[in-house]
């Protein structure tokens, strides 16, 4: 039997980077705020202890901090012909669970996304034809602009910390910084990392070929830092235990060490761990949430009434909640028509592996975030109309470790044990890096998420099925990256190289990115979008949903910059706007 | 969502949350209709109770870990055995809910019971007869606007002899002079109210003064540095090498309201003090105790001579740092600002005693978390694998490295406190 819990001004789902900042400033504005978390409570000072953090085999392995495969997971095919089956044990791309999410497993890379990518679909349009554009592509528009979302995104880099070199603070070009960039109203918070010899190479290589790399922005700390919240860092010691790992140095943004400290001692917060909301309970016309219900770790049921449902959960899970709440009308691939799944988006991984003679490039000191970039082949900052495909990747030198168990690079073609490998990993461990390419991934009609026919999960409900591949205008791009990639890794000397193109089919099995995007995408038109541009569902007005679920295709970066900054910016108009008038905030 | 009164509710609400006590007081006051105001004077007196309640730190003696507020049962440990705290909200069986605020008062003033049978001064009549007999029964009244709490407390858990309660008139013979403060008129209001907070309610010599031998502080030795549950409560007059001396008045301040000050951050029993009391002072009595702290004078034992850094021990004290403390504490002992303490300088390392500093190193420990500075910093546990050699080592250099001047730390020291910190092994 569910029983019903005393009503709250404001359930969240999820505590992670979106669900801790909106607990946070909703606390501070007056509201009772509840956040339930499917997974256990976590914090620097208890879980991610030095004595115990650091440890590959438990972490990096046996993947620790992220979710269950048997508590959730999603079903997989690359096409609408193929038979999904439920991915059993996590590679392609890793769902945090727990208080902090992929906020604490994160390796803390923090960009912005271009000006043009919010409006990529007009931009390119207008610059290079309808001719462009891909086959069965649902490419759109942001509903926002960068400009819009400026204070925003700075909002999000002074409450992380982030150390990074402007490029351009209010339309003045910086040197040393990303010519590229947006403009920003001031620059970043904390100064660069220190580079390290590889990326000396890169930087001084890439100059030479007239290109424009910089030190990436980054949430490893470069110096000791206070946050607006009060909540304080230390440097990053270059230890390298970053991504599956949570920091144990305090050097790591993250809700742990940018957000908790200060949200805990809000009186009018509480968290409850280990539940798992099940639904966004609906009111009998199915057009107000009323709460939520969920699951407690002993199986009881609970209604949480609430006034306000925020949906804070990895993106992914945020859209299946959608679909088992029915919020919005599913997608349906056959007709195009729905939008709830629609426009899943991911990302492309290609470039090329450089050998060298005589370095020691100590790929130990490292960092999640530490490493140079360029972005002179990302969006639209290079002439697309010969190449004949739709967007771009970033391209970076950088290590993010040099753990023992997973870091063993070896030339391809070596045997994968035995004394031959052995000989192999000795010769290549201090004398190897990388230039690679994270690429953009445009929304096609193909690619989408719905609820799978077949499988479930241990409560009873459908579990989400993933339809994706990769289509022809990534492969190209990817592609085209890799030989870019491979020119500068070249020109930094390198005695051989060897081209990384982009795996085909889309595979769940080898580690590629965390990076899922769409789902439940942000627009100006409820046909093609969930959520309005102030994140708010079209259908339900009082549930909004943060997170890249939101993005309506992927751009050439990591999506958290943006995820923050959305945060940050729907926040600004439930307070602004929504609690003034609760109701929906675009009118249809 | 009935968006009006919600937001007006909402907005009310934030209001009160950041007003200061005094004025919520004030303006409950003229908010709560007429009918609850039968006693209004003593809601004002509650509310001036409840700041003062929070000067004397009671509920950290008075709660039980997990426990309900103010409701006792923590047992405080004294070298004589454990005393188990008892429960002060007004529950009329197991609390002091028939207690008139004479009772009350004498308590304080006393240190007996309305029964006449005598406390022991772990409560800390000693100090809380400076109190003066209004503050007494704001407290009382305060106490009294409690929920009632039925928790019943052992009160009898000390060994014989000790726990023939009459003894202590004897003991009060020897070392209690009852009487409220008096102020000296030669000195500022201000000091006069550092001191009266200080000695009465604050009780900080409770701590920060060795005991002698039958558990009174050593007045000879009044707030020149005492040990607590194995941590060194350091010197706090206004001594040049050990103490105070070259703090300001304003980073007493800051230490006491933020729990942090010169790169020194509050921890072991000092973090609940700061989180539960000082952090929750008003600004104008914290600044009372550092005027009086600061003037009241100096003293303190003869500056060590530093260990040299060729010493065996030094060297070997030294490997162990940069192995496994310089990443937080720096190589200069410098630390990270607001994050990983400073120990260059830090006259909590060169405290004659050097308890906390083997006791942290042990077991680990977590800073005060304040308003102003919430993130509070951990100090992971070495105890499983340094043994008492190596933390000897380590804490030896630690006092005598970066112009830092300590005795040097034995191994058996080590084990006394190790011994004392952790349980028994798996």
């Amino acid at each position: 039997m569910t029983r019903r819990l005393p009503r709250k001004d404001v359930v969240i789902v999820g505590l992670g980077w979106t669900g801790s900042i909106m607990a946070l400033e909703l606390c501070r504005a007056g509201l009772d705020v509840v956040a339930i978390e499917r997974g256990p409570w976590r914090d620097t000072a208890t879980d991610f202890n030095i004595g115990t953090a650091p440890d590959e085999l438990r972490y990096a392995v046996r993947h620790d901090l992220f979710l269950r495969t048997r508590q959730e997971t999603l079903t997989m095919r690359n096409n609408s012909s193929q038979t999904a089956l439920p991915i059993r044990r996590w590679g392609s791309f890793l769902p945090g669970n727990g208080v902090g999410g992929a906020g604490s497993h994160w390796n803390g890379q923090t960009w912005r996304f271009l000006p043009d990518d919010f409006r990529i679909r007009s931009h390119m349009i207008e610059r290079y034809g309808e001719g462009i554009m891909p086959e069965g592509h649902q490419i759109q528009d942001w509903p926002m602009s960068y400009d819009e979302l400026e204070p925003f995104y700075d909002k999000f880099e002074y409450v992380a910390g982030i150390s990074g070199k402007a490029g351009n603070i209010k339309g003045q070009i910086q040197p040393g910084g990303n010519p590229f960039e947006g403009a920003r109203e001031r620059d970043y918070p904390t100064p660069p990392m220190k580079q390290g010899y590889s990326q000396e190479l890169f930087t001084k290589a890439a100059k030479e070929l007239g290109l424009h790399p910089f030190p990436r922005p980054s949430a490893n700390l470069s110096t000791g830092y206070t946050n607006p919240y009060g909540c304080s860092m230390a440097p990053c010691t270059y230890c390298g235990f970053c991504e599956r790992f949570g920091c144990s140095n305090y050097s790591k943004s993250s809700p742990q060490t940018c957000v908790l400290p200060a949200l805990v001692r809000e009186p009018n917060f509480e968290a409850r761990t280990e539940c798992e909301v099940t639904k966004v309970k609906l009111s009998g016309d199915g057009k107000m949430a009323t709460g939520v219900v969920y699951v407690d770790a002993i199986g009881e049921e609970w209604e949480q009434p609430a006034d306000l449902v925020l949906l804070c959960a990895y993106g992914l899970f945020n859209v299946r909640l959608m679909l088992l709440s029915g919020i919005g009308k599913p997608y349906d691939p056959s007709t195009g028509e729905g939008v709830v799944g629609r426009n899943y988006a991911y990302q492309t991984g290609s470039g090329a592996t450089a050998f060298f003679d005589n370095v020691n490039f100590n790929p130990f000191a490292a960092a999640g975030s530490l490493g140079a970039a360029l972005d002179d082949y990302n969006s639209d900052n290079f002439d697309h109309g010969p190449h004949g495909f739709v967007g771009g990747a970033s391209i970076t030198n950088a290590y993010t470790n040099g753990r023992p168990i997973q870091y063993r690079p070896t030339p391809r073609g070596t045997p994968a044990w035995g004394s031959a490998w052995k000989k192999a990993v000795r010769e290549t461990y201090q004398r190897v890096t990388n230039v690679g390419a994270q690429g953009s991934v445009m929304s096609y009609r193909a690619n989408y998420l719905d609820l799978d026919p077949t499988y479930k999960d241990p409560l009873g409900r459908p579990l989400m099925r993933m339809t994706f591949d990769y289509q022809p205008n990534e492969i190209k791009m990817a592609n085209w990256m890799a030989e870019r990639c491979e020119a500068i890794a070249k020109a930094m000397g390198a005695k051989t190289t060897q081209i990384n193109r982009l795996n085909t089919p889309w595979s769940t099995v080898p580690y590629q990115s965390t990076h899922n995007t769409g789902g439940t995408v942000t627009g100006n038109d409820p046909r093609t979008s969930v959520l309005n541009r102030y994140l708010q569902s079209w259908d339900v007005p009082n549930v909004f949903v943060m997170g890249a679920s939101t993005f309506p295709q992927n751009a050439g970066y990591n999506p958290t910059g943006t995820v923050g900054a959305l945060t940050y910016w729907a926040l600004d108009a439930i307070q602004s706007k929504y609690l003034k008038s609760p109701g929906a905030l675009v009118q249809q | 969502m009935s968006a009006n009164v919600k937001t007006n509710w909402t907005g009310t609400r934030a209001w009160l949350r950041r007003m200061p006590m005094r004025r919520i007081v004030a303006a409950t006051l003229l908010a709560m209709p007429a009918a609850a105001l039968a006693d209004s004077d003593n809601f004002v007196e509650a509310g001036r109770g409840r700041a003062l309640v929070t000067a004397g730190d009671c509920v950290a003696c008075h709660t039980a870990p997990g426990g309900k507020p103010f409701a006792g049962g923590l047992a405080l440990q004294t070298p004589f055995g454990a005393i188990m705290t008892p429960n002060i909200t007004p529950d009329n069986a197991t609390g002091i809910g028939s207690w008139t605020a004479d009772d009350f008062a004498r308590a304080m003033h006393e240190g007996r019971r309305p029964n006449g049978t005598r406390l022991y001064p772990a409560f800390p009549y000693t100090y809380y007869t400076k109190v003066t007999r209004a503050d007494s029964d704001a407290i009382f009244a305060y106490l009294r606007s409690l929920d009632p709490v039925s928790n019943s407390v052992d009160r009898n858990t000390l060994p014989f002899p000790f726990s023939i309660r009459s003894s202590m008139a004897v003991w009060n013979g020897m070392f209690f002079t009852a009487g409220e403060f008096k102020p000296d008129p030669n000195r500022s209001e201000e000091y006069n109210r550092g001191a009266y907070l200080v000695e009465g309610l604050g009780h900080c010599g409770a701590c920060h003064t060795p005991l002698n031998a039958l558990g009174a502080n050593k007045a000879d030795r009044y707030l020149q540095g005492g040990q607590i549950d194995s941590w060194t409560a350091p010197n706090i007059t206004n001594d040049m090498q050990a103490g105070l001396g070259k703090w300001s008045v304003d980073d007493v301040v800051q230490y006491l309201k933020t729990g942090q000050a010169r790169g020194v951050i509050a921890s072991g029993p000092m973090k609940d003090v700061v989180e539960n009391s000082t952090a929750k002072m008003p600004d104008a009595d914290l600044k009372a105790m550092a005027v009086f702290l600061k003037d009241r004078g100096a003293a303190g034992g003869p500056a060590p001579t530093p260990v040299a850094a060729s010493d065996g021990r030094m060297k070997v004290g030294e490997a162990i740092f940069v192995d496994t403390c310089a990443a937080c504490h720096v190589r200069s002992g410098e630390g990270i600002a607001r994050v990983f303490p400073k120990l260059a300088g830090a006259t909590v390392v060169t405290q004659d005693d050097p308890a906390s500093l083997i006791h942290i190193v042990i077991t680990g420990g977590q800073a005060a978390a304040t308003a102003t500075h919430p993130t509070a910093p951990t100090m992971p546990s070495f105890g499983y694998r340094l043994n008492d050699e190596q933390i000897a080592a380590v804490v030896t250099y630690v006092r005598n490295s970066w112009g830092n001047a300590a005795s040097p730390v034995a191994a058996d020291a080590v084990k006394a406190i190790r011994g004392k910190v952790t349980g028994p092994a798996d």
